[in-house]
């Protein structure tokens, strides 16, 4: 994407997030609170995560590619397992791809 | 979300009072709870705040400029949404990818919204401010108050003081990360990967949650190698939608209605 076409997305998206946010606070209360909404709201959001860490891992353009990232998410997931606060998670799985990397793999 | 130290006193929530004395204490225990809201917003706003830094970091390593990065700091100001919209744009997905993504991932502030809006109570221009700051950990805080003023307290506190700690930290990491050069070296693509399973984690609780999550993973991983960048991640949204219209007849899965506070 060139610079302006980023500008776009940013703006638009963060258009369509605030509209979100405000339709919550303006729509009768009861529009949303039908179960289905709520239970498909909620399946949409871990799906898109769990699919954002799937591209995110073993991504390459159009490859699927294992590499460094793949252990440095295990590591991620035990960080998780054992209540590690966010940014020590983000931070074991960073040092754990490069350290991989400096060692020459992946 | 755990707050043992922060718990209100029992009496809290005790109706207003037959007289003076009564009265007395309740207001007492209602500015007890206003406080410990206030506590609690800003230890998850500096706990949140903090991580703004990776958001910087990997907004610039994925193409954007410092500007664009702050910009959806300022304007977007979700966290799932900025992660996923410089995903999408790091992966060389299309525009219209990447803005579909960031707004699947903001539906759930739509419910947070309207969850927080009887319990506000606020007047129309204020509700437009406070939808800016409507996001998993003001609606976690608020909705674990009582009383209506702590309710407000906790929401504002920390909607406003994530929405600070956020954008400032989003700063340091963004000119961080136009510094740090080669992205791989770092290890910063493994990096934006654990961002997301960090905000996956908490939704696993619940099994509904645990099998669309899987589901997701099978079909992005077969979709990587023959759908154009972004399609992948929205066909898996496609697939909850679905699974969410016909799903179990079980009880509706929790964290629409009490995200954790690490879900960001």
């Amino acid at each position: 994407m060139t610079g302006t076409t980023v500008w776009v997305v940013v703006l638009a998206a963060s258009a369509v997030c605030f509209a979100l946010k405000l339709a919550g606070h303006l729509v009768p209360e009861h529009w949303l609170a039908d179960e289905r909404v709520a239970r498909t709201a909620s399946l949409v959001t871990a799906a898109l995560l769990a699919a954002l860490v799937t591209v995110q891992t073993v991504g390459a353009g159009q490859a699927v590619v294992v590499d460094a990232r793949l252990p440095a998410l295990a590591v991620a997931a035990v960080a998780l397992a054992l209540r590690a606060p966010f940014i020590v998670v983000v931070l074991l799985a960073a040092a754990t791809a490069a350290g991989l990397r400096a060692l020459g793999w992946g | 979300m755990s707050r043992p130290d922060d718990a209100p006193p029992p009496g809290a929530d005790a109706p207003r009072g037959l007289d003076a004395e009564v009265t007395g204490a309740v207001g007492h225990a209602v500015e007890d709870e206003v406080r410990a809201a206030v506590r609690q917003a800003v230890s998850v706003s500096v706990a949140t705040g903090l991580y703004g830094i990776s958001f910087g970091a990997l907004a610039v390593v994925a193409g954007l400029d410092v500007a664009q990065t702050m910009a959806l700091s300022l304007l977007m100001f979700s966290g799932g949404s900025q992660f996923a919209l410089v995903g999408v744009v790091g992966a060389g997905g299309a525009p219209a990818a990447a803005i579909a993504t960031a707004g699947f991932l903001g539906v759930r502030n739509a419910l947070y919204g309207a969850q927080l809006g009887p319990l506000l109570a606020l007047r129309s221009w204020h509700k437009v401010v406070a939808a800016q700051f409507t996001i998993d950990e003001s609606t976690a805080v608020a909705t674990a108050q009582r009383s209506r003023r702590a309710v407000r307290a906790g929401f504002w506190w920390t909607g406003v003081g994530i929405f600070v700690l956020w954008n400032a930290m989003t700063l340091v990491g963004a000119l961080a990360g136009d510094a740090l050069g080669d992205p791989r070296a770092w290890g910063l693509d493994a990096a934006a990967a654990a961002a997301f399973l960090g905000l996956l984690w908490p939704r696993l609780a619940a099994r509904p949650l645990r099998l669309a999550a899987g589901a997701a993973v099978v079909v992005a991983a077969v979709l990587i190698p023959v759908a154009p960048g972004g399609v992948p991640v929205l066909a898996a949204a496609a697939v909850a939608i679905v699974i969410g219209q016909v799903g179990p007849r079980r009880r509706p899965a929790a964290p629409a209605a009490e995200p954790g506070e690490e879900s960001r």
